[in-house]
């Protein structure tokens, strides 16, 4: 075969992702490094975007790409998700490897954390090894800096033997430089991998190498191709053949030469184990031995401060207090924030319904139109605008704020011994915070999760953390019902104290439900896990205030939006339906009467959460619309909400029972879609479906019986 | 001679230098990924409140193991 004929489109690019490239001379290039560099910042100020960023490990799970230009040539950047190794572990890092070795990327920028260089230097000379053009960027060095660490990168540059450029991205220092740089590496010849594996396996190396450039061409190194194959992982082996199209192992020339060569092996008493330590540890060795000389740092270990925290937010004595107070924190300033602002919105936008039903009648607007898309769509958005987007806009930054500090790593590492207990991972914990946002986003960020079972206990049961979508049911519940309509700082306070508590009772589920699953449907012991802490970084409150409203609040409420509309049309239509005095919706109602008083709520509470599938937030005005029997969402206040419910017949064993159902329930389209995607699979997502909806009704059944004994 | 532990029985504030690595499959190169290799200096930083998993300094970067997975690693203290 003449390796020289093999054309790109020969093979099949791996990678999870289409490049979309705007012309075709266009470079694809990879931003790798370790989790929690700086990557998305790199990506976000080259590329104009606003990828978020949180420092912790998993922060990127898809890949984004964006556009950069620079003397008339087009570059695509693509941010792939932080990993250690090529070695992968979890489903996240494999997106990362198969992006790297087999996404065909015309160069990979390794962006490195300056302050732990030698930890980051082991994936770079794994990079570079792959034959692939590759540019080292030394990030933080104002961090760097600030702990008196100093980097000689002219001499790091010499022994790589690729381009280094320092950068300090949020500031924007060295990201020109970082991509002049990158111009020019790309007419530069590919690097030499400086790896010097032991004798024996070098020579193992030439023998197999000669024997794979036939299948490779000069897409990918054959001598890379000729370690991996020594060193045996399995992962790797499967994306490669997938690439190739072929099993190499298969081959016959190269089947009997590595035959030969663990003969050999054997023969020299060289066990796989060895073979295996010997081809991980060259690369940490060398690492060290790059490290010495290029970086020098005091001798104590600069990072006091970090330790202090550490002490104060992970301590037997102050760690759960301080996770539980800054819980409340959030809650507390989002509750007492919203309710203002929530009131202003809805004042201006049913104004606005008012004025856009005139305006339609003046101009001709056939009346049942009007009612259709302004009474029934258009109010519909408006109730979820103005329940939704004040608490969003005051959660979503607070949050992002606790997560670019570093707190959220810390939260995993206090609650890890928790989900051990319930054979599932500590970094579960991160995918909860996720899903207080938004459940979808929990579910998708649970790739970060090494192992496969403990990846689906983590999607499963990821809907018991209440989402934004939720907060406001659980909200106006608790202040209507709980604490009363007054609005005052110290029933504020108490309406947080009650959330936090249905929150911490979801948390209680989750490790309950995790458990059950552990011992049923997924099976298991739990698995190996190592979590990074990394160094807290003071976040910069500017920025994250704009990006969180811009990326998450806007991206959220959008969705809601999309979701609402024709949940708006089907509403209306539902409602306006006659049969015989009574319309389809009150009929339908009365048929789910019965299953919810036994469960302590009644049939408009269900068809709310029924309706409501589309998006929680819309549930809610569902209900008091049946209630109200008006032909449109109404806008009901504080006192007289809590009156019309009243009327309805709620007690407070109504209102918790909502409250815990609406903990409990399917979770919402978007949500399902979303695990559908990430599981491919029916069953699991059916499971998903399942288990928060039987457990919430099995919870308020049992609370409903409880209560009914002693009231 | 000092003798040789597990890595779990080092307590916070002390320093050892690690002699050997007993995991299997993933998880050793995953920990020799992250420097957990002969002759590397680790100190353990402290425990988690619910006494597991405990936080180590490894090539100036802090990872936590759990129990089971620091037992795998093997270390001699080194004299403060």
């Amino acid at each position: 075969m003449d390796s020289s004929n093999l054309d790109i489109n020969h093979f099949n690019i791996l990678g999870g992702l289409s490049v979309q490239k705007q012309s075709d001379s266009d470079y694809v290039i990879a931003l790798a490094g370790n989790p929690n560099v700086g990557k998305s910042t790199i990506f976000n100020t080259l590329t104009g975007m606003k990828q978020h960023t949180g420092n912790w490990p998993g922060k990127t799970v898809e890949n984004t790409q964006g556009y950069y230009k620079l003397n008339r040539q087009g570059y695509i950047l693509v941010d792939i998700p932080g990993s250690y190794s090529l070695m992968a572990r979890s489903a996240e890092e494999e997106v990362a490897r198969d992006f790297i070795c087999f996404g065909n990327p015309d160069a990979i920028i390794v962006v490195c954390d300056a302050t732990s260089l030698q930890r980051n230097l082991n994936l770079v000379l794994q990079i570079i090894e792959t034959g692939k053009r590759t540019v080292v960027c030394v990030n933080l060095l104002d961090e760097a800096n600030q702990r008196k660490i100093q980097l000689n990168l002219d001499l790091l540059e010499k022994r790589l033997g690729v381009p280094v450029v320092g950068t300090t991205a949020r500031s924007n220092q060295g990201l020109d430089q970082l991509m002049a740089t990158l111009a020019v590496s790309l007419k530069k010849p590919t690097p030499e991998s400086i790896i010097e594996y032991p004798e024996y396996v070098q020579q193992s190396i030439a023998k197999l190498a000669p024997l794979i450039k036939p299948y490779t061409g000069n897409h990918l190194s054959a001598e890379w191709i000729a370690a991996r194959l020594l060193d045996g992982d399995q992962s790797f082996y499967q994306s490669l053949t997938d690439f190739l199209g072929l099993d190499l192992k298969e081959q016959t020339a190269i089947k009997n030469t590595l035959k030969e060569i663990k003969n050999n092996f054997r023969k020299s008493g060289i066990t796989q184990l060895e073979l295996e330590d010997a081809m991980a540890e060259v690369f940490v060795l060398k690492s060290i031995e790059i490290f010495q000389g290029v970086v020098k740092e005091p001798a104590i270990p600069s990072d006091k401060k970090d330790r202090k925290l550490d002490k104060l937010f992970t301590s037997k004595t102050t760690g759960f207090p301080i996770m539980f107070l800054l819980l409340l924190l959030v809650f507390w300033i989002t509750i007492s924030g919203a309710n203002v602002p929530s009131a202003i919105l809805a004042k201006a936008l049913f104004g606005l319904e008012d004025w856009l039903a005139n305006a339609a009648i003046t101009i001709g607007v056939p009346t049942i139109l009007i009612d259709m898309l302004i009474h029934g769509v258009f109010n519909v958005v408006a109730w979820v605008v103005s329940v939704m987007l004040p608490p969003m806009a005051i959660f979503f930054p607070m949050f992002t704020l606790l997560e670019d500090f570093g707190y959220l790593p810390r939260v995993a590492f206090n609650l890890d011994r928790l989900f051990k207990s319930c054979d599932a991972c500590g970094k579960q914990a991160l995918t909860m915070c996720m899903g207080f946002g938004c459940n979808a986003v929990g579910v998708t960020g649970s790739k970060i999760i090494d192992s496969p079972r403990e990846r689906l206990i983590a999607i499963i049961t990821n809907n018991f953390v209440p989402c934004n979508g939720r907060f406001p049911i659980l909200i106006s519940i608790i202040s209507i019902f709980l604490v009363g309509s007054t609005v005052g700082s110290l029933n504020t306070f108490f309406g947080a104290l009650i959330l936090v508590t249905t929150i911490l009772f979801g948390v209680g589920m989750t490790f309950l439900i995790s458990k059950i699953l552990s011992m049923t449907v997924l099976k298991g012991v739990p698995s190996s896990f190592t979590l990074e802490l990394p160094p807290y970084r003071k976040p910069q409150v500017g920025k994250v205030i704009v990006r969180s409203i811009i990326d998450r609040t806007l991206k959220v409420l959008g969705r809601a939006i999309i979701a609402a509309a024709p949940a708006g049309l089907i509403i209306w239509t539902l409602n306006n339906l006659q049969m015989g005095n009574t319309t389809l919706l009150n009929s339908i109602t009365s048929l789910f009467d019965p299953f919810g008083k036994a469960l302590g709520m009644d049939g408009a509470i269900i068809i709310g959460f029924i309706l409501g599938l589309p998006a929680n937030e819309i549930a809610m005005p569902i209900i008091i619309m049946i209630y109200s029997a008006q032909r449109g969402l109404i806008e009901l206040e504080g006192a007289a909400l809590g009156q019309l419910l009243i009327q309805n017949g709620w007690t407070w064993v109504t209102a918790i029972s909502t409250l815990l159902f609406t903990l409990m329930h399917w979770p919402c389209a978007t949500t399902l879609l979303t695990i559908r995607k990430e599981t491919q699979s029916s069953k699991w997502t059916i499971i998903s479906f399942l288990v928060p909806t039987l457990a919430g009704i099995i919870i308020t059944f049992l609370f409903n019986s409880v209560v009914s004994l002693f009231f | 001679m000092t003798e040789i532990i597990p890595l779990s029985d080092l307590m916070p504030g002390s320093k050892a230098i690690i002699t050997g690595l007993c995991a299997e499959g993933g998880m050793r190169r995953r920990l020799q990924d992250l420097g957990f290799v002969e002759g590397s200096e680790v100190d353990c930083v402290n425990i988690s409140p619910l006494g597991d998993p405990t936080a180590y300094r490894i090539s100036s970067t802090i990872i936590a193991l759990r129990r089971e997975d620091a037992d795998t690693i093997k270390v001699k203290i080194t004299p403060s």
